[in-house]
């Protein structure tokens, strides 16, 4: 089985044109200020992801308690949202925030389009977000809830103290991974205009395939990429040991 | 308050013309029986006769279909009812112990007196002592439910009801999850509990104990109490073909 893994690399690597490649993708004397632009389109790329996963989370657990309601409207609003925000692609979400939203509704929201795309990638996270939390949730045995509710204590410490944190020990390793996906989903902001100041990763690079000494090369977009896998593979090789771990404590 | 209130607020416990429904299953079909203030009421009957259905209905952790239960003459089934208040007075006991595994022994024992009292964190660990060294664990506040063994999660989990210092205690086969060996020091305990004028429902297998420390026996059936008196008459000469039926296959 490696041995035909290694010949048809060693005859995809012979088969390249590595002086094309080289031009291409890692030409030298990117120069100027490609390195403080890097550096600010990974800081807004890491700054987007906080707030798409915090905002997300919160909404996401407003979902999941909706969700689990005795109340059946309740259950029925959250499903609809839920089922709306999955269905829809991201990328046309945040358009939507961005261009129809504004012009349908005459509603800005702060920060520009970039803040716009950012509010719809925060409604998708907490669509996707609200399943794993419900799931969480609801593997909390009854047993639970119901010792705390004969101890006197209210719907609301029942849920903070014994039902969620408990809850959290099954979702983290999900949780972790829906982080990873919106690492990379921060790269979809890059299709609203943005100022200098809050480009994100992917749009960093956009700019310099056009403009700068590397103009007409990939090499700004393999760089970019690299960072994206130096930031996110270590993160999913945290998932694979958390799922794995939990299994062990079963 | 109404009438009924007042006549029966000398029972710590009073359930009249109770029914529950689970679906179109009728559970329970019509209870009325009453527990006295420090009365340690034993009920016993076959599986899925609705005991423990009946335990929860006095604390509300099941809903009642119809009928009236009086906790120290509070009504229970009142929409009005203040029902965290209520459970805050009435400790209960699992069969699956239902300890918080995310929590130390310690943890367990305040978390309610601290949310649901509203105690300093100082009174509320002073009151979790206390009640550790009656059931005998003082040295394991800081251990995790999960290394202990079920004797002692069982203790824990008295402890913890009784830390919310309640006026009676519900226990729904406390030691049937556990190993013969552990069964002892947890009827102990129940039993200093009754001697020291606990009230006390206990839904059981262990007619021993209902024997020794018990002040009424109910024998349930099918839904309905069949029979109910003093343990010892109740044990020795049955009145009742179903309960006959019943001890003769557990004594
Ligand atoms: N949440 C529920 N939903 C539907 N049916 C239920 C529920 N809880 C109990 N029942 C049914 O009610 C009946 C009485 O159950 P209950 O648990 O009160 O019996 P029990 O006397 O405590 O039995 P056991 O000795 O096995 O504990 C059973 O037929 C059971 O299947
Ligand atoms: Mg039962």
């Amino acid at each position: 089985m490696y041995a035909i893994l290694v010949v048809v690399v060693v005859f995809l690597a012979a088969s390249v044109n590595w002086t094309k490649v080289h031009d291409n993708f890692w030409a030298p004397g990117l120069g100027g200020n490609w390195h403080d632009l890097i550096l600010t389109g990974l800081k807004n790329t890491v700054i987007y992801t906080a707030i798409a996963f915090g905002l997300g989370l919160v909404l996401a657990l407003a979902l999941a308690l909706l969700k689990l309601s005795p109340v059946a409207p309740y259950r029925w609003i959250a499903t609809v949202y839920i089922e709306i925000f999955r269905g829809l692609p991201a990328l046309v979400t945040i358009l939507l925030m961005a261009f129809a939203v504004p012009i349908a509704f005459g509603w800005h929201v702060p920060g520009g389009t970039v803040g716009a795309g950012l509010l719809g990638l925060v409604l998708v996270a907490g669509a996707y977000m609200a399943e794993t939390l419900r799931a969480g949730l609801q593997a909390v045995p009854k047993g639970q809830a119901e010792a705390a509710r004969s101890l006197g204590m209210g719907p609301v410490a029942t849920m903070a103290h014994v039902i969620i944190p408990q809850a959290f020990r099954v979702i983290i390793p999900p949780l972790t991974n829906e982080f990873v996906l919106l690492i990379k989903d921060t790269s979809l902001l890059s299709i609203v205009g943005a100022t200098a100041g809050q480009r994100e990763l992917t749009n960093v690079a956009r700019d310099f395939l056009t403009s700068g000494p590397t103009a007409g090369t990939g090499t700004s977009l393999t760089q970019v990429a690299i960072l994206y896998l130096v930031i996110s593979l270590p993160l999913t090789r945290l998932v694979a040991w958390l799922e794995k771990r939990q299994q062990r404590a079963r | 308050m109404s009438a009924v209130t007042v006549e029966a607020t000398s029972a710590a416990i009073h359930v009249s013309a109770l029914h529950k429904y689970f679906g179109e299953n009728e559970v329970l079909k019509g209870i009325d029986f009453q527990v006295d203030a420090g009365q340690v009421v034993c009920v016993i009957g076959p599986s899925g006769s609705g005991k423990s259905t009946l335990l929860r209905c006095v604390n509300r952790l099941e809903e009642p279909t119809s009928g009236q239960i009086l906790v120290e003459g509070i009504d229970i089934t009142d929409p009005e009812t203040d029902l965290d208040k209520v459970r805050a007075r009435i400790g209960m006991v699992f069969q699956q112990f239902n300890l918080f595994p995310h929590m130390t022994v310690l943890q367990n024992l305040c978390i309610a007196q601290r949310t649901a009292k509203r105690r300093s964190k100082a009174e509320a660990v002073e009151v979790a002592r206390a009640n550790l060294a009656k059931v005998g664990l003082a040295e394991k506040e800081s251990a995790y439910p999960a290394h202990l063994s079920g004797g002692q999660q069982q203790r824990v989990a008295i402890a913890r009801a009784l830390s919310m210092d309640p006026d009676m205690m519900l226990f729904d086969e406390p030691t049937s999850a556990l190993d013969p060996e552990l069964v002892g020091d947890v009827l102990a305990i129940m039993k200093q509990l009754a001697a020291e004028g606990m009230t006390m429902m206990v839904v059981t297998h262990e007619m021993g104990f209902a024997r020794e420390v018990g002040d009424k026996l109910v024998f349930m059936d099918g839904g309905v109490i069949v029979e109910e008196g003093d343990p010892r008459e109740v044990l020795a000469d049955p009145k009742h073909d179903r309960t006959k039926a019943f001890l003769s296959k557990v004594l």
